[in-house]
């Protein structure tokens, strides 16, 4: 095995970032790979209640990095599934308590092991959002359809590609059909066209993400919500498969168009 | 209700769409480091240096920053005058 590093991340707080990597793990482990996720948040640390595996730490990430313990032993299996892992971070020290080539050096290690590795970045630009950018193989842009989260988002891209970073691939979270009919919310073609990036997904707005995040067990877990789905939809597409995007919008030709535009390929390599 | 009875009526844009013009603008500032202010001093910059050499109207003069893919691009159409000749009647 030689893991694949996918860091998500999205500049501006709150749009989804650790949703997106708990289900993203959730649903490449129920496809039977072998996942371990990072969170590199430190201080704020989350990914271990969206997981609901905040009763089972003993080590973090930087008891790792600073020889505490083996590798092995911060990560935290999840019992649910065959082969998902956590390495939480830490909640009493500061984000300089690790740097970008400890990042690097962890993920080296771990990269033998397993299928995927995820890093659930910090919102910013500053050593955090470094620290889990260094070892990517892959960048997942989170952003909502809303003008402080894509103008945040196109700032990203930009440092991602300048470190040559890449491939950016973005996920449009909390798409909120209705508002888009009416012409009061950013569809996924206007962002596509403002970033020029490549789409992985569009997930929308689900009260069965608040939900399930109340029960720390993550939406893709089963596919039943739309939500759910769509995590499921774009691990399948992260395994190469061709999945068409959701119809969030019933009406137009909407999709045969995002399908054109996608086709016809961002100016991204 | 319909986009083009809408429009018809005169009814203003769509929230959306100036979203989405807004963020054309800021974005463009944003990956350039370029504000409006400095743009402008630049067009001038570049007028008085091409005026040295050539005769232009100012006013047709049109320059601008486009976007192109991630790539931003500095447009300028400047038409030029065409000389003063003696035309024979
Ligand atoms: N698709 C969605 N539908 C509804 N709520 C969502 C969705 N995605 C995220 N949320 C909610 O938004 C909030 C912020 O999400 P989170 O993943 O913590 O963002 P970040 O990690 O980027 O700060 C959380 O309360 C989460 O439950
Ligand atoms: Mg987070």
């Amino acid at each position: 095995m030689v893991a694949k590093v996918v860091t998500v991340t999205s500049g501006k707080g709150g749009v989804g970032k650790t949703t997106t990597t708990a289900n993203l793990a959730v649903a490449l482990a129920t496809l039977g790979q072998k996942v371990v996720c990072i969170d590199a948040d430190i201080g704020l640390r989350n990914l271990d209640v969206v997981l609901g595996l905040e009763n089972r730490i003993v080590y973090d990430l930087v008891d790792v990095v600073e020889g505490r313990c083996r590798l092995r032993q911060a990560m935290i299996r999840d019992k649910r599934l065959p082969e998902l892992y956590l390495i939480p971070a830490a909640q009493t020290r500061d984000k300089n308590a690790v740097s970008p080539s400890d990042m690097s050096r962890l993920c080296e290690e771990l990269r033998p092991e397993v299928d995927w590795i995820f890093i659930d970045s910090p919102a910013g630009i500053e050593r955090g959002f470094r620290n889990a950018l260094a070892p990517a193989d892959m960048v997942l842009v989170v952003t909502n359809p809303e003008v402080s989260a894509v103008r945040d988002a196109d700032r990203i891209i930009g440092i991602v590609e300048a470190e040559e970073k890449g491939p950016v691939r973005l996920i449009l979270n909390r798409v909120n059909p209705n508002l888009t009919r009416r012409g009061d919310m950013l569809n996924a073609e206007d962002v596509l066209e403002l970033l020029a990036v490549e789409l992985i997904g569009i997930v929308p707005e689900d009260e069965n993400v608040i939900i399930s995040t109340n029960k720390g067990q993550p939406v893709a877990l089963d596919g039943k919500s739309r939500a759910g789905l769509a995590f499921q939809n774009i691990a399948r597409r992260l395994m190469g498969e061709n999945v068409p995007f959701l119809n969030l919008d019933s009406g137009d030709g909407f999709l045969k168009r995002l399908t054109r535009l996608f086709r016809s390929g961002g100016t991204m390599g | 209700m319909s986009n083009w009875l809408e429009q018809l009526l005169g009814k203003k844009t769509k929230s959306a769409d100036q979203a989405k013009e807004r963020l054309k603008l800021v974005l463009i500032h944003d990956r350039t480091d370029l504000s409006p202010a400095l743009l402008d001093n630049l067009k001038n910059e570049l007028l008085a240096v091409i005026s040295k050499h050539v005769e232009i109207d100012p006013g047709a003069v049109v320059i601008n920053l486009t976007q192109d893919g991630r790539e931003q691009r500095l447009v300028a159409d400047i038409p030029l005058k065409s000389a003063r000749r003696s035309r024979s009647g």
